[in-house]
């Protein structure tokens, strides 16, 4: 019986340590969390997607942020979903395992955007996909509500770096 | 908080005036009158209708999560300022090659499925939604009577909360439907319309390209 517990628990811490809480893969941010995120200053440069399950271009351009990540150490890479909260167990949490997207995702709740949009950039119309990129030690930003096409995104940062925007 | 919001809401004017050049209206200007297809197969104008003070443009559409969260509120906007004289006229802007669910058909039956109350048209080749400078959905142009013009008077959002209407604490277009309806102006004329871009042909993406 004691063998068969044991057995049982480490199933179980097998399992959990497997996958992540709801909590930690996705977290969910109000307007000071956006505030914290655009001010993180970790890396040389820092990557902001604002994007959601239900907008085709958005998940369309998503692996050229993997493919980012993947060539690019240097690089925070955040994407902060625009999906309603409560679609976060039943489409976005699905969507991300299924494309197998293990970036760093927030959620963004809070349906007020007038408050927040301009905190991000004032040129932002609200539409996504958007890009936020920002070198923290200087300050310099570049903003970008497009869909990237082909590598375009990975050519946007090599711009960046090269300050010729 | 207040003066942010304000600033808030100075910026996205001063940004709407800024883009007013080469995309669309601005607050103040003379807005185009169309003549557009409704779901029911007649044809639906401004001016059509003489005993009205104003319209309630909205650019809106089947398919975008936020047009779709906003259609009760729509319905409900017809149903208290249409005989106030400020109905509602809903416009799709977007190309259905783009968004196959968005077609005159799936306007048709999703009118049905809501009960709309309210005229739901088709702008087939883009050119009101150009000429509007609507970039997302929902869209709002709040319009207002004057002779025989029809004046911009607020561009933006339907309120503050893109999900939940009980929660809206800010409701722009009722705002100024009733600051119109006193006869005074217009207190916050702009603000940002929140919601899904516009699906354009390729021959609209080209004309935006070259404004």
């Amino acid at each position: 019986m004691k063998k068969c517990n044991l057995l049982l628990l480490s199933i179980l811490v097998i399992v959990t340590s497997c996958k992540k809480p709801v909590a930690e893969r996705v977290e969910v941010i109000k307007i000071d969390g956006i505030q914290s995120l655009i001010k993180e200053d970790v890396h040389e440069i820092h990557v902001i997607n604002f994007w959601a399950t239900w907008c085709k271009p958005c998940v369309k351009e998503l692996p050229q942020f993997v493919t980012l990540a993947a060539n690019h150490p240097e690089i925070n890479i955040s994407l902060v979903s625009l999906d309603f909260v409560e679609n976060l167990d039943s489409k976005v949490l699905p969507f991300l395992d299924k494309k197998e997207i293990d970036l760093r995702v927030l959620l963004m709740d809070e349906v007020d955007y007038n408050l927040w949009i301009d905190l991000v950039d004032p040129s932002w119309s609200g539409a996504i996909p958007a890009t936020l990129i920002i070198e923290p030690k200087t300050g310099r930003r570049i903003f970008l509500e497009k869909e990237f096409e082909n590598d375009e995104l990975e050519k946007e940062i090599e711009k960046f770096k090269q300050n010729i925007i | 908080m207040m003066v942010k919001l304000f600033t808030t809401l100075l910026l996205s004017v001063l940004l709407f005036s800024n883009n007013s050049g080469n995309s669309g209206y601005a607050v103040g200007d003379k807005a185009m009158d169309f003549n557009l297809k409704n779901i029911d197969g007649n044809y639906i104008s401004m001016v059509s209708d003489k005993d009205t003070k104003g319209y309630i443009v909205i650019f809106t559409c089947n398919t975008c999560p936020y047009s779709v969260a906003y259609e009760d509120r729509i319905i409900d906007l017809h149903k208290r300022y249409a005989p106030k004289g400020y109905p509602v006229i809903a416009i799709n802007p977007n190309d259905p090659t783009v968004k196959p669910g968005d077609s005159f058909e799936e306007m048709q039956v999703r009118a049905k499925e809501k009960s709309f109350n309210f005229p739901y048209v088709f702008d087939a080749t883009q050119e009101i939604t150009l000429a509007y400078g609507a970039t997302n959905t929902p869209h709002v142009y709040v319009v207002e009577k004057v002779k025989a013009d029809y004046l911009v008077r607020y561009i933006g959002a339907i309120d503050n909360n893109t999900k939940d209407a009980s929660l809206a604490t800010k409701k722009y277009v009722e705002d100024a439907v009733n600051n119109l309806l006193a006869g005074s102006s217009v207190e916050t004329t702009a603000t940002k319309a929140i919601g899904c871009t516009i699906k354009w042909s390729a021959a609209s993406k080209e004309k935006r390209a070259n404004n």
